[in-house]
């Protein structure tokens, strides 16, 4: 298994010097048995792997991203729609089997994460259109004699001169005996009909109706049901299981020691879970037993007292910080915190002597592709992945090991029948893959002028990619960039700058969450960026605008949430505001936050959230994933963390990891910034400055800092 | 044996009368537009209307359902006619769409008690209801939407 092609920035170097024109000589994969086999048989013209035509003139377009919620049966299908002047009522979606031909174009792998998927598929999936289009016009020209130049496409249909018209079903079966073409012209962006507009998404009538099919809503002839009682604290593991009582309970088929702790296999979910309740297992638990997360960050606070590994170093920030006229220390922890999807993770598997077939919501289809294929003792070709829609990701559906995936195969082999494991709430909140806990020490100071002079952040936390595939991405750093996105590159004029990491040698297994780094990495920077304005007396908006002199986009977005939110206009009493800018996955954010504090509970009464995002294709998702990202991240600042006692995790369920409900949720208020910048995300970037926001404002309106999430009055310093 | 009617079609079970509603539901007649999200009455997901009452079917037996009549989010329209699933297409609700079902049965017994609801009241009847994707504000919009056009009479 390779890691990611390229880095992301590399990538983006490349591409930018590689430019564009707007003839680009490309070449679009085929479609295989596979795609064709799926194909509905009104269907006779699939000029690539991404779209297919029917002679009832709907167009089809097979979309190589998951979706889980962030709008990609909408956006990728717009895209092609859009270069393929398709009707955009006749325009549905598939989803990709997997295929090396559905890779990710950069990471090398299919894949859906790191807001990546419109960049990713900007050109793909427009010259997948074009390409369909160009064949469909020579079909047309062919069947009038007419020479294809002269030919028109609107609305699904080709036209000529004298307004002769052939729709796109009408042509699909001349269109496939059609050469594709070897190059395709792309439209002036100016020309665009769908790419820009708020078009409704392709996917809300099924999920309004109870429809549409989620990995935890898959049936199949003869599947049974499974439930693994996994180990109460992490790197346990089973001596011995007594599984007598259970065994003879209603339903059940089978209980199996399988990798992951014992699975209890029986006709239903309910009765499986029922069964699992009797058994009696022994485990062993002494890897971890004495692990709690207040000794951790007590460890963590001690490791940041030396220097880490550098990171970023540019003048000299010991000399600076000691000359200063005012300076502040302020150190800055995070907990770790599950993804907590609504839909709890789920697999279906039926494994045949020479097949697996594999129906979930995944993030990850080649790695978990790979991964099945060896449990099953098959070659991943015969391994096959039905993606279904997600009931949420964030990171979590995307698992270097495959977890829920590779455990469904054991217990599929174990049982010898089609079975779906369905992970409790408690299983999937209690089964790890956190976003790592984090401390960040940071030092700064001010001259006599009240200028920013030195700046040195000093972070501790495990690293995501070590242990993993991923690990080629660190390449001979010492470091995690995952760990110090969003640090490493903090973009305010500071003269003498340090950025260290310390890695924290901790067993609990991490992962990405929405926004991974840049989760942490934003709340710490800016409201220490904002510390630093309070002891120069200036205003944190203006002390942020004076340090982004080189920063044009970040100043566009912090000024139109500023100007948007009202900054310096009067508030009610007990009221205040904060602002926070970011910048992640290749989009600029900043958000300016309203709250109150009455008797320690805070009320975040409004946000204003500013992206810029590169040239964008449907903004109204872009909202939607604004506003989403806001209270995912005020969920994170207010609420939620997860700790452990004694090896175990204290927090089981939404009783105890408590989400941001409709009674709490603010007025939040979206804008964009028109660029025609290449595209970046938007999936995870409106995310990180959402807590400092918050926190901001909670300075402004109590005179208190806060420093620790989630965030509690008690705490504030 | 447990009977009662789900979307006005009369069913007989088999069933342990212990099993929570949502799982006879889902397992038992495939109706799995009904989500598991918690267990334990903490997230809504699950909602239906028993007798014309909004519960989360994770944490009611089936037996409390015999002789009553089930409501789920299949049963809301057969055709998107229902003024909160209209409402909920034109306001874009839904991200993931996991937990939608259970707003929807939510939203739909708000509409019915109170067919012009006021903020407050949105945030009484809806805050049992969990949105990992954060659709809150759109929910809020499409409620308004909805009892809008109730009142225009655009009602089925």
């Amino acid at each position: 298994m390779s890691g990611p092609q390229m880095e992301r920035r590399e990538f983006l170097k490349f591409s930018l010097a590689a430019g564009g024109g707007l003839l680009i000589g490309f070449s679009l994969p085929e479609a295989d048995m596979l795609a064709t086999a799926q194909a509905q048989s009104a269907t006779v013209f699939m000029p690539n792997a991404f779209v297919r035509i029917g002679t009832d003139d709907r167009v089809t377009v097979i979309v190589n991203h998951s979706e889980m919620g962030q709008g990609v049966y909408t956006a990728l299908p717009m895209l092609l729609a859009e270069e393929l002047d398709a009707d955009w009522n006749k325009v549905g979606f598939e989803s990709a089997p997997v295929d090396p031909k559905y890779n990710h174009p950069v990471f090398g792998m299919q894949i859906t994460g790191g807001s990546s998927s419109v960049w990713s598929a900007f050109e793909q999936f427009r010259k997948a259109g074009a390409a369909a289009r160009a064949m469909l016009i020579a079909a047309a020209a062919q069947q009038w004699n007419a020479n294809p130049a002269t030919l028109r496409t609107d609305s699904g249909a080709v036209l000529d001169g004298t307004n002769r018209k052939l729709t796109y079903g009408q042509l699909a079966e001349a269109a496939a005996k059609m050469t594709p073409p070897t190059e395709v012209a792309l439209k002036d962006p100016k020309t665009f009909k769908l790419i820009g507009k708020p078009v409704k998404r392709l996917d809300t009538s099924e999920k309004v109706n109870g429809k549409a099919v989620f990995g935890i809503d898959v049936k199949m002839p003869g599947m049974l049901a499974a439930v693994v009682a996994r180990p109460p604290i992490f790197g346990a593991t089973m001596k011995s299981f007594d599984d007598s009582r259970a065994r003879s309970m209603p339903g059940v088929r089978k209980i199996v020691a399988v990798p992951s702790g014992v699975a209890v296999i029986a006709d239903s979910f309910w009765q499986a879970k029922m069964a699992r309740e009797s058994l009696h297992i022994d485990w062993d638990d002494s890897a971890m037993h004495t692990f709690s997360t207040s000794q951790m960050m007590q460890q963590f606070r001690e490791q940041a007292k030396s220097p880490g590994t550098r990171v970023r170093r540019e003048g000299d920030p010991d000399t600076a910080f000691s000359q200063a006229a005012k300076k502040i220390e302020a150190v800055y922890e995070f907990p770790y915190l599950p993804h907590a999807m609504m839909e709890p993770l789920n697999c279906a598997v039926d494994l045949r002597a020479d097949s697996c077939e594999i129906w979930t919501g995944t993030q990850f289809q080649t790695v978990d592709r790979a991964n099945a294929a060896k449990i099953a003792g098959l070659p991943p070709e015969k391994v096959q992945i039905h993606t279904t829609y997600l009931g949420g990701g964030f990171g979590r559906r995307a698992n270097p090991q495959s977890d829920f995936v590779v455990e469904a195969v054991h217990v599929a082999k174990a049982v010898g029948a089609p079975v779906k494991v369905v992970w409790t709430r408690e299983d999937d909140m209690q089964g790890g893959w956190y976003r790592p806990a984090f401390l960040h020490a940071i030092a700064g100071g001010i001259d006599s002028s009240g200028n920013a002079v030195s700046w040195r952040s000093r972070l501790v936390g495990q690293s995501i990619f070590a242990g993993t595939m991923f690990e080629s991405l660190m390449k001979g750093k010492e470091y995690d960039p995952a760990s110090v996105e969003g640090v490493d590159d903090l973009p305010y004029a500071i003269p003498n700058l340090a950025v260290e990491s310390h890695k924290a040698d901790v067993k609990v297994p991490v992962q990405w969450w929405r926004s991974v780094g840049h989760s942490h990495t934003g709340f710490a920077t800016e409201c220490f960026i904002d510390e630093l304005a309070t002891l120069a007396q200036k205003d944190p908006y203006q002390f942020r605008r004076a340090l982004l002199p080189k920063h044009p986009r970040h100043l566009a977005v912090l000024d139109l949430a500023a100007q948007k939110a009202g900054w310096g206009k009067p508030l009610s009493k007990g009221r205040g505001r904060g602002i926070a800018v970011h910048f992640a996955f290749e989009s600029y954010n900043a958000q300016v936050a309203e709250v109150s504090v009455e008797d320690g509970k805070i009320r975040v009464h409004r946000i204003v959230s500013a992206v810029d995002c590169g040239h964008y294709v449907n903004p109204g998702i872009i909202a939607a994933q604004l506003e989403g990202g806001a209270i995912f991240g005020a969920s994170a600042a207010l609420f939620q963390e997860l700790t452990f006692e004694n090896g175990r995790l204290q927090q089981t369920n939404f009783h105890t990891f408590p989400m941001m409900r409709m009674n709490e949720c603010p007025e939040i208020e979206t804008h964009i910034v028109e660029s025609n910048e290449k595209s970046g995300g938007i999936g995870e970037p409106g995310v990180p400055c959402t807590a400092p926001a918050i926190a901001n404002a909670i300075f402004a309106a109590t005179g208190k800092r806060i420093r620790k999430l989630p965030i509690r009055m008690t705490e504030a310093v | 044996m447990v009977s009662f009617s789900v979307n006005k079609r009369r069913v007989n079970l088999d069933v342990d009368p212990s099993t929570p509603l949502l799982w006879a539901l889902r397992e038992n007649l495939g109706l799995t537009g009904t989500k598991y999200g918690c267990g334990i009455a903490q997230c809504g997901a699950c909602t239906v209307h028993l007798n014309g009452e909004a519960i989360r079917s994770c944490v009611a037996p089936v037996s409390r359902a015999a002789g009553k009549e089930v409501t789920t989010i299949e049963g809301l329209s057969s055709d998107l006619s229902h003024p909160l699933q209209r409402a909920w297409i034109a306001e874009d609700v839904p991200q993931c769409g996991y937990c939608q079902s259970g707003q929807l049965m939510s939203a739909a017994l708000l509409l019915r008690e109170k067919p012009q609801p006021t903020d407050e009241d949105i945030d009484e009847a809806m805050t049992g209801n969990i949105c990992r994707c954060g659709t809150y504000p759109r929910i809020r919009k499409a409620i308004h939407r909805a009892a809008g056009m109730m009142a225009k009479g655009e009602a089925r």
